[in-house]
């Protein structure tokens, strides 16, 4: 009614499934090759922002720490007015200091932020992490499998799988540096892109109470429709939480700024899964279910 | 006309309790270290000899000894928590000589007895005469003596040794010292032989058991590594406080605008049961005492984009509503009625997620599961009845008449 004629979702989604296998796939060769760009919180090591007041060069800061009594060369990575040191090592309390007062030397207004993980804890953070998802996936199959039906539930968990994966395979290709915070952007996502695919499994539900629907393309027609009624909800509010996530990723703080994209990035696809990957999902799950007395007394 | 005067005292009340105490509730949330300066590390406890185990008691009173030293060395606010079996955080804040105090912190104590040595001051003594391994751990129990005083007696390893320097101390004093610090400078009344030594003297109970703590933590000083480490400067903490709620703000008043402009006077009554919510999670914050972090107020921004959401759910199901053509009273009814097992799906959902984030997360993950939670619980209660009985309010008062204050064109409306 509001739009001017349906779209032919289910039709659609075709498409849409080759899009994101394709990424899938891309996504599982980068893992392979480059795996992620971890920061120290999953990987031993050291790692001090630095604010700074004025510009200094690479040069001059790597001059500057030379003598701290590192092991290792630092990875200096500048920005405006702002530059990170990265040590594959953990720097030690008089290392952390003698760092400090070098960089102090150049600016005196320079501010410090110095993050440290050792590399049995942070074995453990990735650890905790893995079974955060799986543990949040797990209890999502169960509710959604009692409040609806154990089809909706796979649908729903290959959806929310699918926009953590396409969060994590876009760092992966685009090299993005993954913290601890990126962990908790991605159960974020979960917790969150399921919102939009009950939404419509909701509506789905609502629609099957009315009428009969025998034929694969009765169920289709009930796909698209109750797509369709929910569409302006699904976009309104994607976009709203888009907004917050933005300004946090435009304005935001610098230490989370890879947690306000990894969000971006999830929350756009959360939206485009739940209607492009869930619903069509559950449709094919359910086309089978209705194909399955049929084919049973062939058989015998 | 009842109705009417009920929402708009309901909304001024809540108004002007909001803007009179807001800025009080500000400067009353708790900052975590990463938004005011400060240090955070996370302690594993060993033992200092191998084939001990750290116990209970032991990373307690690690932990207290940590804490007693963090005062003495002039911090602000310490605060040490021990975390699973033999862990211990530790959070300081606004420390100047950062490396010094974390070089203190970790020093194992050192428990020595000592004896005068030519020289010193008087009750001051030099020559150390037995240190904290040559005690048996745990060894310092306190009693009473035949005269009925408080003692406190300490098992040594080498009785020996014991029995040689008790013997050349006869009459003299044996001083106990913990790092540097006197504890207690009694006087050898005779040889001990059987490797205890008894120390007594006008102590209270409390302060035996004091003593007797300090000995045995350190007679077992729990040797610490640091596991984790967080720093950061004030200045930078204060940019990063500055820069996230600025981008908060900006981001919430766009929501704002686009609530309003989509959805009209529903879309107001949204805004406003946005606005309490957040009043309302600052409120919880400071009663509660929950420390607000830099990934706790990104959860805060982001719960206010998704708490919208109860409200884009309902508006959109009453305007399909109208669109069938029922008349307005009827679909506000229908639209809230259908949209509430939706909005409580969806809710439940990201609970789960968030409860599964605070059982197994760590520090400021933990923080920001508790805000998703805390928040999504205000903005059932806010956004979904409060919202919805303000609308029913205006509806009943005949306020709402017209399908464009819902936001719906006229022409959308086809006939029942």
């Amino acid at each position: 009614m509001r739009f001017k004629k349906e779209l032919d979702y289910v039709h659609l989604s075709k498409y849409f499934y080759i899009f994101s296998i394709t990424l899938t796939i891309l996504g599982i060769i980068f893992l392979a090759i480059f795996n992620l760009n971890y920061s120290v919180d999953f990987r031993a090591g050291s790692n001090v922002d630095v604010s700074l007041s004025k510009n200094l060069t690479v040069d001059q800061i790597r001059t500057a720490v030379a003598n701290i009594g590192a092991d290792h060369e630092p990875n200096i990575t500048p920005g405006t007015q702002r530059v990170t040191i990265r040590y594959d090592e953990v720097l030690s309390s008089q290392q952390d200091a003698a760092l400090k007062s070098a960089i102090t030397k150049l600016d005196d207004k320079a501010s410090f932020e110095v993050n440290t993980v050792d590399t049995e804890m942070a074995k453990e953070l990735a650890r905790n992490a893995i079974y955060s998802v799986l543990l949040s996936c797990l209890g999502i199959i169960v509710y959604v499998s009692i409040r609806f039906e154990w089809r909706f539930a796979i649908a729903a968990i290959v959806a929310l799988v699918h926009d953590a994966f396409m969060v994590v395979a876009i760092f992966s290709i685009f090299r993005l540096e993954v913290d601890l915070t990126f962990i908790v952007a991605v159960l974020t996502i979960i917790g969150y892109s399921i919102n939009d695919t009950i939404v419509i499994f909701d509506r789905i539900r609502e629609n099957l109470r009315f009428g009969k629907q025998k034929t694969y393309d009765d169920l289709k027609v009930l796909v698209n429709k109750s797509i369709s009624q929910t569409i302006m909800r699904s976009l309104y509010t994607a976009l709203t939480v888009f907004i917050a996530a933005f300004f946090l990723l435009l304005l935001g703080g610098e230490s989370i700024k890879m947690f306000s994209l990894a969000m971006v990035i999830g929350l756009l696809f959360g939206a485009y899964s739940s209607i492009f990957i869930a619903s069509p999902l559950w449709l094919l799950l359910k086309k089978n279910q209705k194909a399955k007395p049929k084919s049973k007394p062939a058989k015998a | 006309m009842k109705r009417l005067l009920s929402f708009i005292i309901t909304v001024l009340v809540l108004a002007a309790v909001m803007a009179v105490t807001t800025p009080g509730l500000l400067d009353r949330v708790r900052l975590g270290l990463d938004l005011k300066g400060g240090f955070e590390i996370l302690y594993q406890a060993q033992p200092s000899e191998q084939g001990q185990e750290v116990t209970r008691a032991s990373l307690l009173q690690t932990a207290a000894s940590l804490e007693k030293r963090a005062n003495v060395l002039g911090t602000s606010e310490p605060e040490v928590t021990t975390e699973g079996t033999d862990r211990i955080r530790l959070k300081i804040a606004g420390v100047t000589n950062e490396a010094e105090v974390r070089e203190k912190m970790k020093e194992p104590a050192v428990l020595t007895f000592r004896s005068a040595a030519p020289g010193d001051a008087p009750e001051t003594y030099s020559k150390v005469e037995l240190v904290g391994s040559d005690f048996v751990e745990n060894a310092a129990t306190i009693g009473r003596d035949n005269l009925n005083q408080i003692e406190i007696s300490i098992k040594v390893k080498d009785k020996q040794k014991f029995a040689e320097i008790t013997k050349r101390l006869l009459g003299k004093n044996l001083a106990i010292y913990l790092d540097d610090t006197k504890l207690s400078d009694p006087v050898v009344r005779a040889e001990l032989t059987d490797g205890t030594a008894s120390i007594s003297g006008n102590y209270t109970v409390e302060e035996a058991r004091n003593l007797a703590d300090t000995i045995n933590l350190g007679a077992l000083p729990l040797k610490l590594t640091e596991k984790y480490s967080q720093s950061v400067g004030a200045t930078l903490g204060k940019q990063s406080l500055d820069q996230t709620v600025k981008a908060g703000l900006i981001g919430s008043v766009f929501i704002l605008i686009f609530m309003i402009g989509m959805y009209r006077a529903p879309g107001l009554i949204a805004s406003f049961a946005l606005i309490l919510h957040t009043w309302l999670l600052i409120l919880v914050f400071v009663f509660a005492d929950f420390t607000l972090t830099l990934p706790g107020i990104a959860a805060f921004i982001l719960g206010i984009g998704m708490a919208v959401d109860a409200n884009i759910i309902t508006n959109e199901r009453i305007r399909e509503e109208m669109r069938s053509g029922k008349s307005i009273m009827s679909s506000v009814k229908a639209g809230s009625k259908s949209s509430f097992r939706t909005v409580m799906d969806s809710n439940v959902t990201t609970i789960i997620v968030a409860a599964v984030m605070f059982a197994f997360g760590t520090g400021s993950v933990k923080g920001f599961a508790l805000v998703l939670i805390v928040e999504i619980l205000l903005s059932i209660f806010t956004n979904l009845y409060f919202a919805r009985w303000l609308l029913n309010m205006l509806v009943k008062a005949g306020k709402l008449s017209k399908p464009k204050q819902f936001g719906v064109k006229e022409s959308e409306i086809s006939a029942l």
